[in-house]
């Protein structure tokens, strides 16, 4: 689904995030990030000194070191320009399914008459008619008709909308006419919701982000404070020991600009990664919270298996093949229009070897909760029929005791078991299961190695619910809870210190939503869920949650790393610059000892650090922008991963990077 | 590497990581109220002290009140210390009829000795009469450490999720139950062992060649102990424990190196007693330690090999014995200086100043890391800060909002930590930048070229480290060093303390957090070695620059065979 809408974002415009890089400049707007207004400061420095300083060969160093000191800056803004501008793509695909919103808002004497969709309030009431764009959110109050969602969910499968249900701006009605209630005013339906947080418009600082700026900031003092004094230390040796601008550039250098220039970038790019899986977050505090989360709080039905029982398996009573009890199963369920009949009809077909499936002749019965079974009058007199064991077994004649027998085995086994008789013959008893959803017992051992418990809540009795916990794998089970069951579940965890991560989509499930550190609703669910839950999912798919959990992790994990790789990268730039720095005073000659990349000239060896410490900004967009790739283990296993990865390897990279800008450097004369 | 510095060594890290698990153990039993053995003796003096001073043992205070009763009774004891000093002539016990030190000094002394620096802008034996050695600067050495240990048990008892206790009581209890005790057994040791200890003036003797000489003396034994014990490093005479009235024998200087480091290597596994962590706490240790044997070889293996100049010339041994001991021997005082470095006490065993660069380079270490177990309590407040520290930067890569000891690290956690982390290159940096770029402090520096330098860093590290320890080569007792060095004295006690205080309350008010799988563990040889490393490339990418210019300068120069005439 992600990949079928992402492919629909209309590509950005360059010129728009190059406009962006620049006006980014702004030292105002700069304030935000501590370590690139130093940067940007830093510049201001050096293309002073290179306009005051004498024209020669100093004069071309300061100008040189000005180039690149502003295209670190540039780097920055761009890093930030180029994940806004995706954002605010992916808005603007959104913003078209709601461009033309007109609504026919009613008024008291029954008529109606057109108002502009964006200007409606909470409690309007609106006429929808087949072809309509709805204008805002809303529930329905009365009406039956079909939805066309996909300009939000990307699913094209229309969805049946009722009283009660809930409906969102931006979605199309297909059939039918319906009347709606407004529940949103104007500038907080989902859809504007999520417009702002993929555009960054109301981005703030998560609890984190504001966390490790101010680590940065403090670092970027430590590295002010070590080269603003470096001045009068080298003064001790001589009036012109060293050189203002080797100075700023060694600051630059040193300073975390590799996290700092691509931290918003990160966050924004976390935001776009929710909104690509289909996921509105109320806020940015949600997604990272969801990265800490201790306990998942799972549903059984719907979530943790495919929401309804299928067929598995026809037992036929001796004497009786499994081909009989397939065919009579069929016969018995061709005009079920249900999930379960459908899934006996596969099975049947699956057993016979059929490639179609025949027409029934004769006269359906439906299910009636007075005979609790359906079936199939047949044109050749034969009545086949299916449903509850007890109810068949009324209506036979001697029924085998091997029926019961199998009916309790399957009950045992947490199915529930179908009785099939022709005429009055019982023929066996077909399995239904509940089936639990492919991949996600993998899933959770993976969220295991996390440290994440996974915890499923059911209304089911406690057999079924234990043979599902037991063949999803998840940690714990609690069956037969109610909506009150689950909110007290939620606090004990808690109480005990855990994040807890739910889904739900009734107006019972509402406070638990709320209750839970990560509440995401489903669309599908009623307008009190959506507004109680903290992230509402489009396509409503109970199992997102584990993504979101995964996009949570990564957020942080890339935070983590590039902050690990930027201080790493110090080590090497150190020693291209402080034997290069003091290169000029006789007494520090033996600093040059120092040089063991065997950097060429002085200044060559301090801009290769600079042009090094620039171009790893732009490299590191990508994983800025994905995100760094990502493993589920234990946290001792990642960390070590992440340690070797952007740790060891965040010293050994700039050792080699500036060594080959120096020979580079080299072949144009400057090193 | 001889019979006797392998036998020196091992007596005194043996020493110390036999007796580190039993007075850990001790520690945590006194400061949890548990009975110990000194309780029938010791019990009733301390509850008419307590009764005295209105508190009881288990009342409890804020970390603000905590931080501000520490904070306050030290101003008392420096106002006290002043006035003492400032008037000395009119006092007992000055055979040598010492007059009043001057104001500068006196501020200095009292700043240096209340903030567990002892850096000595004077000599003992020709300044303070025996009522201010005893009266002032012993009291000092017994009253100022225990304050800091308070502090640091403190902090312990709000990381372990419990109130952080009454400073009045930690202090007694520290000073009654712990150095007072210890003090005892090392005093009685040195007297055995020829140290004197009396009140009676100073010896005048005639030489065998006729010439008159005075040998100062004085109660030095009981001095010596607690001077090693509570790391306070400001020696009964000028020369510390280089001088054999103080520090006579191999023995006692054994003796004095392992009573440096007994109490706050203690600490750490006190620490993971309240924790329940007695792993992280070898952790810690394991940690610590291996600075404490890096220092250790940086400082015997060059001074062994001796200075490449006078091998050249083939005047002396290999060694490089100039300004040392010749009962120590390298060995012995390459373990007495890793202590005082390490342990953060400022007595020296030998000139500093005769060192070799590399050797000075650890001793720069010591002061600049102030964690390698450093003063009791206060270096393990020091290694927790690292801790931190890393756990924010690192524990973000796995995936979850960094958690130490189940409690979750946010942004007022790491701004006060980084802060923390921040006073301490601010105050040796920006206080060497002010004396490198002023008349008043150049004109201290007796010493041309990169030697000079590492002398006023040496000075300011020392005192923001508390430590106390001077390079030699520098004139401390200019007005301007006696100033600058002691506001950086007391910045570098008190504020960080202040931060940490704030942040083992911030922690300890908090939910804690379940441990699962997903929780980075810091009790594992993992976690060791990336604090250890983010401990060495945080501090190089601090120092590395200055240093360059310090010691590092004078080693190539060594090694190109530059004199300096």
């Amino acid at each position: 689904m992600a990949a079928q809408q992402s492919s629909a974002i209309p590509p950005m415009r360059l010129g728009e995030v190059l406009r962006d890089t620049l006006l980014k400049l702004n030292p105002w707007s700069m304030m935000r990030n501590p370590v690139m207004l130093v940067v940007e400061i830093g510049t201001a420095v050096t293309l002073w000194l290179t306009i005051a300083a004498p024209a020669g060969p100093d004069r071309a160093y300061d100008a040189l070191v000005t180039v690149i000191l502003l295209f670190t800056v540039l780097f920055a803004t761009f890093a930030e320009s180029y994940a806004e501008a995706r954002g605010r793509a992916q808005a603007a695909f959104l913003r078209k399914s709601r461009a033309s919103a007109r609504a026919r808002v009613l008024k008291p004497d029954g008529s109606w008459e057109w108002q502009d969709g964006s200007q409606l309030t909470q409690g309007t009431r609106v006429r929808i008619e087949a072809g309509d764009v709805v204008a805002s959110d809303g529930v329905v109050l009365e009406g039956v008709g079909s939805m066309d969602e996909s300009a939000i969910t990307g699913e094209s499968a229309p969805v049946i909308k009722g009283p009660g249900d809930s409906v969102t701006g931006g979605t199309v009605l297909l059939s039918d006419v319906l009347i709606v209630e407004i529940t949103a005013d104007p500038g907080s339906t989902f859809l504007d919701r999520m417009i702002a947080l993929v555009e960054g418009a109301e981005r703030q600082k998560t609890p984190n982000e504001i966390a490790l700026t101010a680590l940065l900031a403090v670092l970027t003092l430590i590295f002010l404070l070590v080269v603003v004094t470096l001045a009068p230390f080298a003064r001790y040796y001589g009036p012109h020991a060293v050189s203002i601008t080797t100075l700023v550039a060694l600051l630059v250098c040193l300073i975390p600009t590799t996290i700092g220039g691509l931290l918003s970038a990160i966050g924004i790019a976390g935001m776009n990664r929710v909104a690509q899986i289909n996921v509105v977050a109320k806020s940015g505090r949600a997604v990272e919270a969801a990265g800490d989360i201790d306990t998942l709080i799972l549903d059984k039905t719907g979530t943790i298996t495919i929401g309804n029982r299928m067929a598995t398996e026809f037992m036929p009573v001796p004497g009786v093949s499994a081909h009989a009890v397939a065919e009579a199963a069929l016969w018995a369920s061709v005009a079920d229009t249900t999930p379960e009949g459908r899934s006996v009809v596969e099975l049947a077909q699956k057993v016979m070897e059929l490639t179609e499936v025949p027409t029934p002749e004769g006269e359906p019965v439906p299910f009636t909760a007075q005979t609790r079974m359906s079936g199939i009058d047949l044109a050749d007199g034969r009545k086949i029929r299916k449903g509850a064991v007890s109810a068949i077994t009324r209506i036979v004649s001697n029924p085998p005791p091997e029926l019961a027998q199998m009916a309790e085995a399957v009950a045992r086994e947490g199915g529930t078991p179908l009785a099939v008789a022709v005429d009055d013959q019982a023929l066996g008893i077909i399995r239904l299961k509940d089936i639990v959803k492919p991949g996600l017992k993998e899933r959770f051992q993976e969220f295991r190695a996390m440290g994440i418990r996974t915890v499923m809540a059911t209304g089911d009795n406690h057999i079924t619910a234990e043979v599902i916990a037991r063949e999803a794998g998840v940690d714990d089970v609690v069956a037969e809870v109610d909506p009150e069951g689950k909110l007290a579940l939620i606090q004990r965890e808690q109480a005990e210190g855990r994040l807890v991560a739910m889904t739900g989509d009734g107006t019972n499930d509402a406070p638990a939503l709320a209750q839970a550190d990560v509440g995401l609703a489903m669309n599908s669910g009623t307008m009190a869920a959506k507004e109680a839950g903290n992230m509402l999912d489009l396509e409503s798919n109970p199992t997102k949650l584990l993504d979101v959990i995964e996009v949570g992790k990564q957020l942080l994990i890339t935070r983590g790393a590039l902050t690990t790789f930027s201080i790493a990268n110090d080590v090497a730039k150190y020693f291209a610059i402080v034997p290069a720095m003091f290169a000029s005073v006789p007494l520090l000659r033996g600093l040059e000892a120092l040089n063991i990349m065997h950097l060429k000239t002085p200044h060559g060896a301090i801009l290769s650090a600079l042009i090094f410490n620039a171009l790893i900004i732009p490299a590191l967009i990508p994983f800025a922008i994905r995100g760094v790739r990502y493993r589920p283990e234990s946290a001792d296993r990642m960390l070590l991963r992440n340690i070797v990865n952007w740790g060891v390897v965040g010293v050994i990279v700039p050792f080699v990077g500036i060594w080959a800008i120096d020979h580079v450097l080299g072949l144009f004369g400057l090193a | 590497m001889s019979v006797s510095t392998v036998a020196t060594w091992a007596v005194v890290i043996g020493g110390l990581l036999i007796l580190l698990k039993p007075l850990g153990t001790y520690l945590y039993r006194v400061f949890t109220f548990q009975p110990t053995i000194l309780d029938r003796p010791l019990k009733p003096v301390e509850n008419v002290i307590f009764r005295l001073i209105g508190v009881s043992r288990d009342s409890s205070m804020s970390a603000v009140e905590y931080g501000v009763a520490f904070m306050l009774t030290n101003l008392v004891w420096a106002v006290m210390a002043y006035t003492l000093l400032r008037l000395q002539g009119l006092w007992p016990f000055n055979p040598q009829h010492f007059g009043n030190l001057s104001a500068g000094l006196s501020f200095n002394t009292a700043a240096s000795f209340v903030t567990n620096t002892n850096w000595q802008a004077y000599s003992g034996e020709n300044t303070m009469s025996y009522f201010s050695q005893f009266a002032v600067l012993q009291f000092l050495q017994f009253v100022t450490p225990a304050s800091g240990g308070a502090v640091g048990v403190a902090f312990v008892r709000a990381l372990a999720g419990r109130p952080l206790g009454n400073f009045f009581v930690d202090l007694t209890l520290l000073i009654t139950r712990v150095l007072l005790p210890l003090a005892v057994i090392f005093g009685l040791f040195f007297v055995a062992q020829g140290v004197p200890d009396t009140l009676a003036g100073y010896l005048h003797l005639h030489t065998l060649t006729g010439a008159a000489q005075t040998v100062p003396r004085g109660p030095i034994a009981g001095f010596e102990a607690i001077e090693h014990l509570g790391q306070n490093g400001g020696g009964f005479t000028g020369a510390n424990s280089a001088n054999p009235l103080e520090n006579p024998t191999a023995l006692t200087n054994i003796a004095e190196s392992i009573a440096m480091g007994l109490v706050p290597v203690a600490f750490f596994y006190m620490f993971g007693l309240f924790t329940r962590r007695t792993r992280l706490a070898w952790t810690l240790i394991a940690v610590a330690g291996t600075l404490y044997l890096i220092m250790l070889a940086m400082i015997y293996f060059p001074e062994a090999a001796g200075n490449p100049i006078v091998n050249q010339l083939g005047l002396l041994g290999h060694a490089n014995m100039v300004g040392k001991e010749v009962r120590f021997g390298i060995g012995g005082t390459s373990i007495f200086e890793t202590s005082t470095m390490a342990f953060t006490t400022g007595s020296v065993a030998a000139a500093q100043d005769s060192f070799l660069p590399v050797p000075s380079l650890a001793f720069f270490l010591g002061l600049f890391l102030n964690m390698v177990f450093g003063g009791q309590g206060v270096g393990l407040l020091n290694m927790l800060m690292f801790v931190i520290l890393t756990i924010f930067l690192m524990g973000l890569m796995v995936g979850r909002t960094p958690e130490f000891l189940r409690k979750k690290i946010e942004a007022r956690e790491v701004s006060l930590t980084a802060i923390a982390f921040l006073l301490h290159p601010l105050l040796i940096l920006a206080g060497g930048a002010l004396a490198v770029s002023t008349k008043a402090g150049l004109s201290g520096i007796f010493n041309p070229g990169p030697y000079g330098l590492s002398e006023i860093l040496y000075a300011f590290a020392s005192g923001a480290a508390n430590n106390g320890s001077a390079m030699g080569g520098l004139n401390a007792a200019l007005p301007f060093y006696e100033v600058a060095i002691g506001v950086v004295m007391i910045i570098g006690r008190y504020a960080s303390i202040m931060a940490m205080l704030l942040v083992g309350e911030s922690l300890l008010k908090k939910k804690a957090v379940p441990q699962t799988t997903g929780t980075m563990r810091t009790d594992t040889a993992l976690f060791g070695g990336i604090l250890l490393g983010a401990i060495v490339v945080l501090n190089a990418l601090t120092f590395f620059p200055v240093m360059a210019l310090g010691p590092i300068a004078e080693h190539y120069l060594l090694l190109a065979h530059h004199l300096f005439t």
